[in-house]
């Protein structure tokens, strides 16, 4: 532990002081994580002294009859599980339940009060059997049941421990969704019960009632008989009054989570239109039972009240519901879809799951420029959040459920529960930069006296670890403190978090002389005695508040702090030399005063590194297929050729347009070509959106493409600096591979593919060349063929053709250097998704040069008042060629990807793909052969 | 710099093959490197007329009138009633109350004349049931009148009231009408022009029109009439007359033939009837800047100093095909275009050797075979020869597959072009526009404060 490598940053931090960080070093969010063992261990062979072979989902019930038992788990396959004993792990987590699931009689009331309870949600390890479980506790409600709950668990169990502590946040997200979805259908369902219930009850009144009368009648007002049924008679009225309680209560369940944006407990990933109609049917269902009286009488009418003995049997012999049963079938189904899909989204290698995140977060981070080059999956979230919010009416007359963990807006108070005694302050973000300070201050000394402490204990300790400890290792609350501290409005999985791994393997060792460690209850009651005798059990959950708070907020800072930087340091930097060190932007403008190229170029590269990490999508090859797939099936589903128009809107009018020119036309043949022309669409780029699966099959053939062609760079030089790249061959399929293959260069090419025009059989128009940056020409030898080269002469000067016929290009000439380590003939790249990385990377790069270009104040704004524009436009210049280092060509590329980045951000990502405008240059092309 | 190839250049849809000029790829005085495509009317666009700084209305054979806006390209206004083709549209600004009012008056085939309020997209005003539909519409705002010709002139206020209107004219019609002064009209119809003076009275409700002289100079029917000056207006006819007329006796003050290819030196008299000739010398359009005159004719540009009564420059193959709109602008600038679907700019230049007469050898560049002789009778027609410059080619815009129709230029915010490919293209100086978006850019980040 002691000699562990990252330790040694903070020894050095501590003795210095004012830590100088090294602006090329990638920051600490980026970084995954090291393997915490030095041997030689493989890290990957971590699982094989779990019984099972990968993780699954298991759900148990503690049943009041039996105990605990596993129902069911995810993957439903028992080679998945293997040897590893449920009955046991069941046992084992249904008894760290923490719910205070109090139901029954509460003191000085006279009937049952159900409780609206929580879901408590805990991560147990059990070093014995080598498996640890993010364990999810809720319970159900059935009328038959003790005290009317069920207590159930769903557990994510792996053998991977640092991955349900790293992936607690998101587990818990997910599998409140998950619950959120059972109790829903569980309400439904036991309202129905009640319902029946009361029918039940009501009936056996009215037979009662009769009797009661009958008895009266016949034996006198105070006979032995006509006294127990009155009594009889006034239990059953004292029963229904309850029971109609307890439908208020199940029916008027707080409408708390109403206005939860992320609440959307029974919308599945892959929702299509059919389970959409379902879902509807379900809520009008559900609410027409609550409301429409009329329906629900129908309802009711197809059941006939039984009659209900005083004396009901009590539990043991009867059969307990099963989960089905409890809960309504639909939100069974929902809730297994959920459960299924959590089980997808955390399969695979914790390195894996954990920079996919830190990539997705970050692509959420820099919505001005990621919609340049990479896969709009950033955009899918934010898409679901808005159809739920359309979604709000039906939500609104549903019983909302319980309140989910994440998004809640309670007080940061309550996240502190059992964090209460850290000495930092938890007060999230009111002074950034002294809280920083104070945290790195703080914090390094702290944590290396604990290391030292207690990795000497953990040495020591590590062997008396007994093969019966199962520990708590974490709760909501402790996390849920972690990462709101951090930085609210940051995504929460931003936090890195190697020193919770270190630290917990520590204590584990070093408590695991009890069976079962108990850090802290989602209750946040710790006893005073407990926090005597385990001070640093309490302790235990500081140093990841305090690590993350050290190093979050530091670089989201940059983060959301750099543009405003730069604007602060180019404004002053008129008048005055920026003096601040600290500032990289300051830096830069200084060493920009003092024009020295090299410098200058250093200094800005540190400065896009803060700015604008760069990220590397690496796709788990399972998980992006099956993202595909489901994609696929998708838009498959939806009525044919109809999205697509809808997607693209220019389709229709090109063809109204086409028409109308045929009419001015005046010949013939065109008529025919436009008439025979086929426009299909190719069922991989058009309609459906393009995945990272579709662009690194095009890395292949891009890989071929500039291997095979020696003007690679300039076809690509074209479609960066915003010039049509028209693909012009006889073969549909050779053409359709090639155009595919480019579209990875395309900027912005959309979310369905709209700026590449795959395969084009009729002559195109002007409007056609401001919505397609890349078109793949139908070359026919027929008449009409010349018709489809007449557009190809009429407008070359805003395109470029590449004739794969004749392996010609004709096109301005590329004479930069930007291009040429992203298209190098020679590269050593064999797979085409490994290429398509390279050049996703460089692009990466590009665009965050461009968003510097596009934003950075003074060379687009007069810095004094004097200032003419020309000036400005020479600073410009200036800038791109000494600073950047680029020549005309590479300026080209900039000012198109400027240019697309500022209409992004004035007009959003609504309107449309394309520039509503078409921008050009005057430039000689030149034809290139082989 | 320029590079200049003769002939060979592929025909253009309906156009004739025609030994044109053809600029390369690389014009680096063409500042418009950005187009945005207006797509709204379903027929041929026709006519532009700019409402403001940055609105325009269009309108053409589709009945649709649509308001854009020439910065962002936005459809502002559909301005729907005309059943059928618009014949003439005319922006009218009044200035009632605190601010000055926009409208818009459109003369439709359908023998109607609408007023619109391009704000709103409402028809302020309509009358229909004309006896026949108006090709023309003149704007006095001096009397807050206005005049529709057709076979007949009809003046109306404000508020779409008929005050006086003239006999029935011959079939023809009215074609073109510029305002004189002395509230006194000028309207080609057919060959000629006719001069009307109308009669306004303080109460403007007894306004009467009179026809006061016919001007019988022209050999066929006119095509084009401008005002120049205070002083003169021009007309230009079918068969290349170009005169300029005094605006207050009426009486000629020049008289040019413009005939690029006459094989007799007396052409002048001659009147051609082969209909290419004749299309070839056509004047379509006119224009001026009160100085110079130029004029559009059938393929060709021609330059005329009004002052001097010689001709500046001129250039017989300007345009695939006859050129349709020219408009003149500061510092030699010239803008035509072309029913071959082209828009080109250029510069008047003075000649390589301004000391020498323009020498056959030099036209010879660019006007073949009888080139010669050509130059030689324009030689002894301008006695200035010496003064004769050259318009040089400085670049051209191409986008439309049809023809032309006409353009407006806004300036600063770019050039309008509209054309029977239906559609309407603004050129805008792509500089410029980044220039502005990064002004917009930087806006919107103070108005947000950050990212």
């Amino acid at each position: 532990m002691i000699g562990s490598p990252d330790l040694v940053p903070f020894t050095n931090e501590d003795g210095f002081g004012e830590a100088y960080v090294d602006p090329c070093k990638i920051p600490e969010e980026f970084c995954v994580p090291l393997f915490p063992h030095s041997g030689n261990a493989n890290p990957w062979s971590k699982t094989s002294y779990a019984k099972f072979t990968k993780d699954f989902i298991l759900i148990s019930e503690f049943s009041e009859q039996v105990g605990p038992q596993p129902l069911l788990t995810i993957p439903d396959e028992s080679k998945v599980y293997g040897t590893f004993d449920l009955n046991y792990f069941s046992l084992r987590i249904m008894s760290v339940d923490y719910q205070a699931s109090f139901v029954g009689h509460p003191p000085g009331c006279g009937y049952p009060k159900l409780n609206f309870v929580e879901d408590s949600k805990v991560v147990l390890g059990d070093s014995k059997e080598g498996a640890f479980a993010y364990v999810h506790h809720l319970t159900l409600y059935d009328l038959e049941a003790r005290g009317f709950v069920r207590p159930f668990c769903m557990a994510y169990i792996s053998a991977d421990e640092r991955k349900i502590m790293q992936q607690f946040l998101e587990l818990s997200s997910e599998f409140s969704k998950a619950s959120e979805c059972l109790k829903t259908g569980n309400r439904k369902a036991f309202a129905n019960e009640l319902e029946k219930k009361l029918k039940d009850l009501e009936y056996t009144r009215t037979v009662l009632h009769k009797e009661t009368e009958l008895q009266k009648k016949n034996n006198g007002c105070f006979s032995a008989q006509a006294v127990e049924k009155a009594n009889e008679l006034a239990n059953i009225e004292k029963s229904i009054y309850e029971h109609k309680d307890l439908l208020k209560q199940i029916t008027s369940y707080p409408n708390r989570k109403i206005n939860d944006p992320e609440f959307l407990p029974y919308e599945s990933v892959n929702a299509t239109d059919s389970t959409e109609v379902d879902q509807e049917h379900a809520f009008s269902e559900y609410n027409s039972e609550n409301q429409s009286e009329d329906l629900s009488i129908k309802r009711r009418s197809s059941y006939t009240p039984q009659l209900i003995k005083a004396k009901s049997a009590k539990c043991f012999d009867k059969r307990l519901k099963t989960l089905e049963e409890l809960c309504d079938l639909y939100f069974f189904h929902q809730t297994m879809d959920q459960l299924r899909l959590i089980e997808k989204t955390f399969r695979g290698d914790l390195c894996y799951i954990y920079t996919s995140q830190i990539d997705k977060a970050l692509l959420k981070k820099q919505k001005i420029t990621n919609f340049l080059f990479e896969d709009s999956d950033w955009e899918e979230d934010e898409a679901v959040i808005h159809f739920s919010d359309e979604k709000q009416t039906l939500i609104n007359n549903l019983p909302p459920p319980a309140s989910m963990l994440s998004g809640e807006p309670v007080s940061l108070d309550s996240y502190t529960s059992c964090v209460e005694t850290v000495p930092i302050k938890l007060e999230a973000e009111t002074e950034q930069g002294l809280h920083e300070t104070e945290l790195t201050e703080s914090s390094p000394c702290e944590l290396t006296r604990d290391n030292f402490d207690e990795g000497i204990d953990a040495e020591m300790k590590g062997s008396i670890s007994s093969g019966e400890s199962i520990e708590v290792l974490g709760t909501e609350k402790s996390f849920k403190a972690q990462g709101h501290t951090v930085n609210p409005d940051s995504v929460p999985n931003l936090q890195p978090q190697p020193e919770v791994i270190r630290r917990r393997i520590i204590t584990r060792r070093a408590y695991s002389e009890d069976s079962i460690d108990v850090l802290s209850t989602t209750d946040s009651i710790i006893p005073e005695d407990l926090r005597a005798s385990y001070p640093s059990a309490i302790y235990e959950e500081e140093p990841p508040v305090e690590n993350c708070t050290d190093a979050s907020p530091n670089q989201i800072s940059v983060l959301n702090k750099a543009p405003g930087m730069l604007d602060e340091c180019t404004y002053v930097s008129g008048a005055v030399v920026q003096a601040d060190a600290s500032c990289c932007m300051g830096k830069e403008v200084q060493t920009y005063k003092e024009s020295s190229p090299e410098l200058a170029q250093e200094c800005s590269a540190n400065g896009i590194v803060k700015q604008e990490p760069q990220s590397c999508r690496q796709g788990d090859p399972s998980l992006q297929v099956d993202f595909a797939l489901e994609q696929t099936t998708f838009s498959e589903a939806s009525p044919s050729g109809h999205p697509l128009y809808e997607l693209n809107p220019n389709c229709l009018s090109d063809d109204i347009s086409k028409v109308t020119l045929d009419d001015m036309s005046d010949s013939t043949s065109f008529m025919s070509a436009s008439t025979s022309s086929d426009r299909t669409y190719s069922p991989v780029l058009c309609g459906n959106p393009i995945t990272v699966k579709h662009k690194k099959k095009a890395g292949q053939s891009a890989l071929r493409f500039i291997r095979q062609y020696p003007f690679a760079q300039q076809a690509i030089f074209c479609l960066l600096s915003g010039r049509v790249l028209v693909v012009m061959g006889a073969d549909e399929g050779t053409v359709r591979k090639l155009v595919n293959a480019l579209s990875i260069y395309v900027p912005n090419v959309g979310k369905y593919g709209e700026s590449v025009k795959q395969w084009l059989s009729s002559p195109f128009q002007l409007t056609d060349l401001q919505n397609w940056k890349l078109i793949g020409l139908h070359r026919m030898a027929s008449p009409t063929g010349s018709s489809m080269m007449h557009p190809l002469t009429r407008y070359n000067r805003y395109i470029s053709i590449l004739d794969i016929d004749h392996k010609t290009l004709r096109c301005p000439p590329y004479r930069g250097s930007l291009i040429g380590r992203m298209v190098d003939h020679r590269t050593q790249i064999k797979r085409g998704s490994t290429y398509f990385m390279h050049v996703q990377s460089m692009l990466t790069q590009l665009s965050s040069k461009a968003f510097l270009y596009t934003f950075c104040h003074h060379i687009h704004l007069p810095i004094a008042e004097d200032e003419d524009q020309d000036t400005v436009a020479s600073r410009r210049a200036s800038f791109l060629l000494h600073q950047l280092g680029y020549n005309e060509e590479d300026c080209r590329i900039m000012q198109f990807l400027s240019e697309l980045i500022k209409h992004h951000y004035l007009h959003g990502p609504g309107k449309g793909v394309s520039l509503p405008v078409l921008s050009f240059n005057y430039i000689t092309s030149i034809l290139y052969k082989i | 710099m320029l590079r200049w190839i003769l002939g060979g250049r592929e025909s253009q849809g309906a156009v004739e093959k025609n030994t044109v000029l053809f600029i390369g790829e690389e014009q680096p005085k063409n500042s418009y490197t950005e187009l945005q495509v207006l797509k709204g009317h379903f027929d041929i666009v026709r006519f532009l007329v700019q409402i403001d700084d940055f609105r325009f209305a269009s309108a053409g054979d589709d009945g649709l009138v649509l308001v854009w806006n020439v910065q962002t390209g936005e459809r502002l206004q559909e301005l729907r009633g005309h059943s059928q083709q618009v014949t003439a549209m005319t922006a009218y600004s009044w200035s009632g109350g605190s601010a000055a009012h926009a409208a818009l008056i459109t003369a439709s085939s359908d023998r109607t004349l609408s007023l619109w309020d391009p704000e709103t997209g409402n028809r302020v005003q309509t009358v229909s049931d004309l006896q026949s539909s108006a090709k023309c519409l003149l704007v006095l705002d001096r009397l807050d009148l206005w005049i529709s010709g057709g076979n007949e002139l009809c003046v109306w206020n404000r508020d779409f009231h008929l005050l006086c209107k003239t006999d029935h004219h011959s079939d023809a019609g009215n074609t073109a009408m510029v305002e004189l002064p002395k509230n006194c009209i000028a309207a080609a119809v057919d060959k000629d022009i006719v001069i009307y003076r109308l009669c306004v009275t303080s109460s403007k409700m007894d306004t009467s029109i009179a026809e006061i002289r016919r001007l019988t100079d022209h050999h066929d029917s006119i095509r084009a009439l401008i005002t120049v000056s205070d002083q003169m207006f021009a007309s230009g006819s079918h068969v290349g007359e170009l005169i300029v007329w005094d605006s207050l006796d009426w009486t000629i003050r020049a008289y040019e033939r413009i005939l690029w290819d006459e094989p007799h030196p007396d052409g002048q008299t001659e009147i051609k009837l082969g209909s290419q000739k004749q299309s070839e010398m056509s004047v379509q359009h006119l224009a001026s800047d009160g100085e110079c005159i130029v004029a559009a004719v059938g393929s060709g540009l021609y330059l005329y100093n009004v002052s001097s009564r010689s001709v500046v420059a001129y250039r017989k193959a300007a345009h695939d095909s006859s050129v349709l709109h020219t408009m003149l602008l500061p510092e030699g600038q010239l803008m035509s275009c072309s029913a071959d679907g082209s828009v080109r700019m250029w510069e008047l230049q003075d000649l390589p050797l301004p000391a020498e007469p323009a020498s056959a050898g030099f036209f010879g560049m660019w006007t073949f075979g009888r080139a010669s002789k050509h130059a030689s009778q324009q030689a002894k027609k301008v006695p200035e020869v010496p003064g004769l410059r050259t318009l040089e080619l400085t670049g051209d815009l191409i986008g439309h597959s049809g023809a032309v129709q006409m353009f407006v230029n806004f300036g600063d915010a770019g050039l309008v072009t509209c054309s029977a490919d239906h559609l309407v293209i603004v050129w805008k100086n792509g500089e410029r526009e980044s220039r502005a978006r990064s002004l917009a850019l930087f806006h919107k980040l103070e108005q947000n404060q950050g990212l």
